[in-house]
């Protein structure tokens, strides 16, 4: 899987201090189950995005535990608040022990 | 990624799947109580103070929107009372999160209830539920 | 939304409607503004002349609201996904001659606005009706040495969307008249023939019956100013073709040769319908 999987983040460039913002991601990702069987009837193995972070300077923004039951590309939308500039990291964890990551600096004017 | 029918089995690809799926393959009342009951590991559980976001009746199962929101909550969870394993995600909110809210997209097996559980700091668990109606599509390929 | 007789419940579970009074469908329920990222894309329209219904309307106007806010961020449109990936493929060398297409589109993808608006239409160097697949893939083999990219498939279809996005907006507007007549009367014979075990035309349902529930989901016209479409029952990106064939094996009729002349024809045929309407691909539909 860990070829063709791309992650895509939006968070705003720059935001105030103590205001909420919004942030927006989406990975692309099959999400196999683990609950369909093949031509043979033979289970298909689960192959997910099992762990999603967004942290901020080193603090945690949200933690997400993923299940088969989470869509083919994984979309989260939620919101997030910080105090001074930095670097927001986007953390996705693969069943397959690959990790897929991806950081936007913002500033706080 | 095309699945032919036979490959197709439950929720993975909607539909169809659904009518040829075993029922035990479902979730039963049981798998979602207890899951429930783990989550909330003793903690008293309120309906309410939770707000569950679903569309009533779903397009397709395979892509459901929802989005929740417990203000407070430490974590959020949420369970698919019919989907063959009924745990689908577990939102956890850090100190920078700006509201314990989230949307993401879900897979449902059939028509069902989804339910949220937010746990709050002293360990009380709120409760929401939503029905989805997944109807059977099959037409347009 | 009107009240339909069940004429037929096929075996299959798969419901007919109509009755024989109708010769056509309903508009949709509400006709909301499709705007995405800013372009406003017209979604209903005066039908074409040739055309014997009075009004046309893009197959966005048609879904569920939870459907269609997908398609108004691009970032909420997973679509985009694989035009992130065809972006990247743009500028990639493949091949024997040793090119990427920005070796020689170097304005890049932007340098094709406009095209998806006109397509399928005749290519008079080759002498035949060229989609935007055809186009795609005649510069990998001719130009590149490339290998085709198979039809229907993440790579072509992703490469159509990248394309078709540069015309978001863009009025359709393909020739029906000159070297393509003979293919349009074609199409337009194939889109009125009832065919498969179900006796059913694509007019019996996109002309006769769109704004009717058929089970699960509200039949439209079946227009292709959407396409490539990410559909939420697939989640990838589907061709016009794919999506012929998924209609046509649900008529229980054999589809067509996957890029050949008939599907060529209706492709031309479909896109005729929808002269007036904005470009939108690529959208998302169930
Ligand atoms: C070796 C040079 C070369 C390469 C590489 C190449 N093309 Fe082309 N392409 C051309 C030429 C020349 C034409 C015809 C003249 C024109 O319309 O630009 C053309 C035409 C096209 C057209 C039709 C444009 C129109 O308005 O009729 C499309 C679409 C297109 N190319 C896409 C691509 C894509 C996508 C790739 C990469 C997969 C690619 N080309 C690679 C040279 C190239
Ligand atoms: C039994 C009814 C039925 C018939 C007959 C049928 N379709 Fe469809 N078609 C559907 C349904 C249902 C959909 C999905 C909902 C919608 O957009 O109408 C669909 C979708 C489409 C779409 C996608 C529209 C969009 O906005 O993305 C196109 C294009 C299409 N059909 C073309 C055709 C063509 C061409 C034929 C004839 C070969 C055909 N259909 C025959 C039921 C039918």
């Amino acid at each position: 899987m860990a070829d063709n999987v791309k992650p895509r983040v939006r968070v705003p460039r720059s935001v105030t201090a103590g205001e909420a913002f919004e942030v927006k991601t989406l990975i692309s990702h099959k999400m196999e189950s683990g609950q369909r069987k093949d031509k043979d009837g033979n289970r298909i193995p689960r192959s997910i995005i099992n762990h999603f972070s967004c942290d901020f300077n080193g603090e945690n923004v949200m933690q997400a535990e993923l299940q088969g039951a989470v869509s083919t590309n994984p979309y989260f939308q939620f919101d997030a608040v910080v105090q001074e500039s930095g670097t927001m990291t986007f953390t996705w964890n693969d069943d397959d022990g690959s990790v897929y990551t991806e950081s936007k600096d913002i500033t706080v004017g | 990624m095309e699945f032919t029918r036979r490959e197709t089995l439950a929720i993975g690809a909607g539909a169809a799947a659904v009518s040829l799926m075993p029922l035990q393959a479902f979730a039963d009342q049981e798998a979602t109580d207890a899951a429930v009951a783990e989550y909330a590991a003793g903690g008293a559980i309120t309906d309410g103070g939770v707000e569950l976001t679903t569309p009533e009746i779903a397009e397709n199962g395979n892509t459901v929107p929802i989005s929740v929101s417990a203000p407070g909550a430490a974590s959020i969870l949420i369970l698919a009372s019919g989907n063959p394993s009924p745990k689908v995600i577990e939102f956890m909110f850090g100190s920078l999160a700006g509201s314990q809210s989230a949307s993401c997209r879900i897979r449902l097996a059939g028509t069902q209830d989804v339910i949220a559980l937010a746990k709050m700091p002293d360990g009380s668990v709120r409760r929401g539920t939503s029905t989805v109606k997944v109807t059977i599509g099959g037409c347009g390929g | 939304m009107k009240n339909i007789t069940l004429s037929a419940v096929i075996a299959t579970g798969f419901a007919l409607v109509g009755t024989a009074a109708l010769a056509e469908g309903q508009p949709p329920a509400e006709i909301k503004p499709l705007v995405i990222d800013g372009i406003n894309i017209v979604a209903e329209a005066q039908a074409p002349s040739h055309m014997d219904i009075p009004a046309i309307y893009s197959g966005w106007e048609f879904r569920a609201e939870e459907t269609q806010v997908l398609q108004l961020d691009d970032f909420d449109n997973p679509g985009m996904l694989e035009v992130d990936a065809a972006r990247e493929a743009f500028n990639t060398v493949d091949g024997a001659a040793g090119k990427s297409c920005a070796s020689c589109h170097e304005g890049g993808p932007e340098e094709f606005k406009g095209l998806a608006a006109v397509l399928p239409r005749w290519n008079p160097d080759q002498n035949a009706l060229y989609t935007m697949e055809d186009y795609i893939n005649y510069c990998r083999t001719a130009r590149m040495q490339a290998e085709a990219w198979p039809w229907g498939k993440t790579q072509l279809n992703g490469m159509v969307g990248l394309l078709n996005l540069q015309s978001r907006g863009e009025i359709r507007n393909v020739a029906i008249d000159g070297p393509v007549a003979d293919l349009w009367q074609q199409g337009h014979d194939i889109y009125y023939v009832k065919q498969g075990q179900l006796g059913m035309s694509c007019s019996s349902c996109h002309e006769e019956n769109y704004g009717v529930r058929i089970r699960a989901e509200i039949l439209s016209q079946g227009q292709t100013t959407g396409f490539p479409v990410y559909r939420l029952k697939n989640a990838h990106l589907n061709s016009v073709e794919n999506r012929f064939k998924g209609c046509m094996k649900n008529m229980r009729a054999e589809p067509y040769k996957p890029g050949g002349p008939e599907f060529h024809a209706l492709e031309l045929y479909v896109a005729s319908r929808g002269n007036g309407l904005g470009i939108e691909g690529p959208s998302v539909r169930n």
